[in-house]
């Protein structure tokens, strides 16, 4: 009889229970350093509490790394909390946003809001008046139209730089980057400038829709190109083989391919410019009512709405304005998650 | 027997020229792709016949005089007009300036946290949390900016006049610290934080791992690898990236305009509640301009466009070169 001895395998990477105590301690140091220097001395506030404690941390861990292992331990503890705190101030703003727009928007969130406008009501009036239906279709209204002018300009720009690859590709690629960078506003005047004042010297949702085109063509532009550009070149070559005409190929075979992908970089554009706000303020002159038709009349919208209410100052004006943030959040949030989901399944196929 | 007729084939042409389908196809497709380069051109192109006359009145002081101001007979005749966009030019740098001093050391600490930091689960979260919040309306942030972000904001420009006010840049002569530049400052940051995150991210992730690796196994620690390899790579991406943000910073206009209390006069002193941001002027004389006026902003509006669009033309330049050299 012998018996078999099986190495046991070493981690050497993994923390010993005896580092994770320390870890633990060390935290508890600097969190209660950080509560003392704000009793005793007069730092007072968040801002006091959040860098004592991360200094009191950051010097804690390097001077215990520093005594263990050395000086090049030392600055990689240090570094350690620096990235920490990178990530931990980013992530903060978002969630203080989503915090406050949820715990100030709901209260002004009501079933009236949906199904009355403006027309009748001044954003000083009580919560019970008005509500932002007319706000809501004039978004929806405002996004079709942009969507029917920009997603086909700007799938084919993608199929330009991915499948005809002509002479142009390097400058219209820099073009779309730098098309990318227009500020809104200046979409906004050129729009006021080359349409509104010299053919309909009016305010309508048409011309929200068209500024709205200019800053949306490069998103779909650009997701695009990156989406078409993952279709595998053996899917061409087969089309091609088989005697189909580059037409015959794109139609039938790369843009079926490309579909929830071509969606995605779709919805992406839509969630830019669902809450651009300073072109819509110049151009669609913000009615109070719904208003169906696009080409005539002042349109509504929920950047403008929000803009209005805040403007107004009241407490209840400034309820309406958080109202009207949660909504349009909202229909970021669902385009934004829906572009991810359908990104995502793309990716696992 | 008799003899058939054999029709001898006549041999195919074989051409590469393209079917009269493929032309179309091709040209329309042609024609969508320089929708862009139109649509530039017609931007530069209107803006300027607008702005023309105003440009040509006030010449080289457009960018160089700082008032702006006109008046008008009852008539509606201009009488007089000055228009100068020094100071809100200066205030736009200034203000982007402060953003991008303070998002660009966060969003690198962010990006080398997420690259090679983060675990797996914890990375994939604070993506979607990052691509979120590019995906946010500039108006969410002006007004959570005034609402929620600008009193914190007034007590750190306090903390900073009190103890570093002998630095020219902090120091004020009459204490008001509501609506200045560095509050707006501060709220660009915070937009403009997901831009050069996501940039310097995927320069860091374009890193050669042999060498990484190869650091490691030399003994490296994790930060003695970063500043040996990741470092040197993609420094200059993320100048691109920071000046990406630049860009976006410059031609942010609702966002500003909420929490920048704008004034015709060149402020250098970034706590003074007193700036200046073409964007935001223009939303503000927009709304009673006589249209002499507007030829003025349509005149401002080229020069924020040239601004923004040679300042993000470098960046992707530079993007891009560092991107390719790096594999």
């Amino acid at each position: 009889m012998s018996t078999t001895t099986t190495v046991v395998p070493t981690m050497p990477w993994k923390a010993s229970p005896r580092e994770r105590v320390t870890d633990i301690v060390i935290f508890l140091l600097a969190l209660v350093s950080s509560f003392t220097i704000v009793a005793v001395t007069p730092m007072k506030g968040k801002l006091a509490y959040f860098a004592i404690f991360f200094i009191a941390y950051a010097a804690l861990t390097s001077i215990f790394k520093a005594q263990q292992r050395g000086s090049a331990a030392a600055k990689d503890a240090l570094v350690n909390s620096l990235v920490a705190i990178g990530a931990i101030v980013t992530v903060i703003p978002v969630l203080s946003i989503l915090a406050t727009v949820l715990k100030k928007g709901l209260p002004g969130i009501g079933f009236g809001l949906f199904t009355h406008d403006m027309a009748l009501a001044t954003p000083t009036d009580p919560l019970s008046n008005g509500g932002l239906l007319h706000a809501i279709t004039g978004t929806l209204t405002l996004v079709v139209v942009a969507l029917v002018l920009s997603v086909p300009i700007g799938i084919l720009t993608a199929l330009y730089l991915t499948e005809i690859k002509g002479k142009f590709t390097g400058p219209i690629r820099f073009l779309v980057q730098a098309m990318s960078g227009v500020p809104s506003i200046v979409a906004g005047l050129f729009i006021l400038s080359a349409v509104l004042y010299p053919i309909t010297k009016a305010y309508s949702g048409l011309m929200g829709s068209l500024s709205l085109t200019i800053l949306m063509i490069p998103t779909i532009a650009r997701t695009s190109e990156e989406v078409l550009n993952l279709i595998p070149n053996d899917l061409r070559e087969a089309g091609t083989a088989l005697g189909g005409t580059q037409w015959r190929t794109v139609a039938m075979i790369v843009l079926p391919a490309a579909k929830s992908g071509l969606i995605t970089a779709i919805i992406l554009g839509v969630a830019r410019i669902a809450g651009e706000t300073a072109p819509i303020l110049l151009l669609t002159g913000g009615g109070d009512k719904v208003n169906p038709n696009a080409f005539n009349g002042p349109m509504g919208s929920l950047p403008y709405y929000i803009w209005k209410s805040f403007n107004a100052g009241s407490p209840e004006a400034i309820t309406r304005a958080w109202a009207g943030l949660l909504v349009l959040i909202g229909l970021v949030l669902i385009l934004f998650t829906s572009a991810r989901f359908l990104g995502s399944r793309k990716a696992a196929k | 027997m008799s003899l058939q007729a054999v029709a001898i084939p006549t041999p195919r042409d074989i051409t590469t020229e393209p079917r009269r389908s493929d032309k179309v196809f091709r040209a329309v497709v042609t024609t969508g792709g320089l929708s862009s380069l139109l649509l530039l051109g017609l931007i530069a192109l209107f803006l300027t016949y607008r702005g023309f006359e105003v440009l040509r009145q006030e010449g080289f002081g457009f960018i160089t005089h700082s008032d702006w101001s006109i008046s008008t007979d009852d008539a509606g005749n201009v009488l007089d007009s000055h228009f100068g966009l020094a100071a809100m030019l200066v205030g736009t740098i200034l203000c982007s300036l402060i953003a991008v001093a303070i998002a660009l050391p966060i969003s690198v600490f962010c990006a080398l946290f997420l690259n090679f930091y983060a675990p797996h689960w914890l990375k994939k979260i604070m993506v979607t949390i990052i691509d979120m919040m590019a995906a946010f309306p500039s108006i969410l942030f002006g007004i959570w900016g005034f609402l929620v972000l600008m009193p914190s904001v007034e007590y750190w420009s306090k903390l900073l006049h009190r103890h570093l006010g002998f630095i020219p840049v902090f120091d004020m002569q009459v204490p008001v610290y509501t609506r200045s530049p560095f509050v707006a400052g501060v709220v660009l940051a915070i937009m403009i934080i997901p831009i050069i995150t996501s940039v310097s991210r995927e320069i860091f992730s374009q890193a050669p791992l042999d060498r990484i690796q190869a650091a490691y196994a030399l003994g490296a620690t994790r930060w003695a690898m970063i500043k040996a390899v990741v470092i040197p790579h993609g420094r200059s991406g993320v100048v691109g990236g920071a000046m990406l943000g630049l860009g976006r910073a410059m031609g942010e206009t609702v966002a500003v305009f909420t929490v920048l209390n704008i004034v015709f006069q060149i402020n250098w002193q970034m706590l003074l509640g007193a700036g200046g941001n073409v964007a935001s002027l223009i939303i503000l004389k927009f709304g009673d301009a006589s249209p002499y006026e507007i030829k003025a902003l349509m005149a401002a509006g080229l020069v924020l466009f040239l601004l923004t669009l040679v300042v993000n033309g470098i960046a992707n330049f530079i993007v891009k070169t560092t991107g390719k050299s790096g594999r």
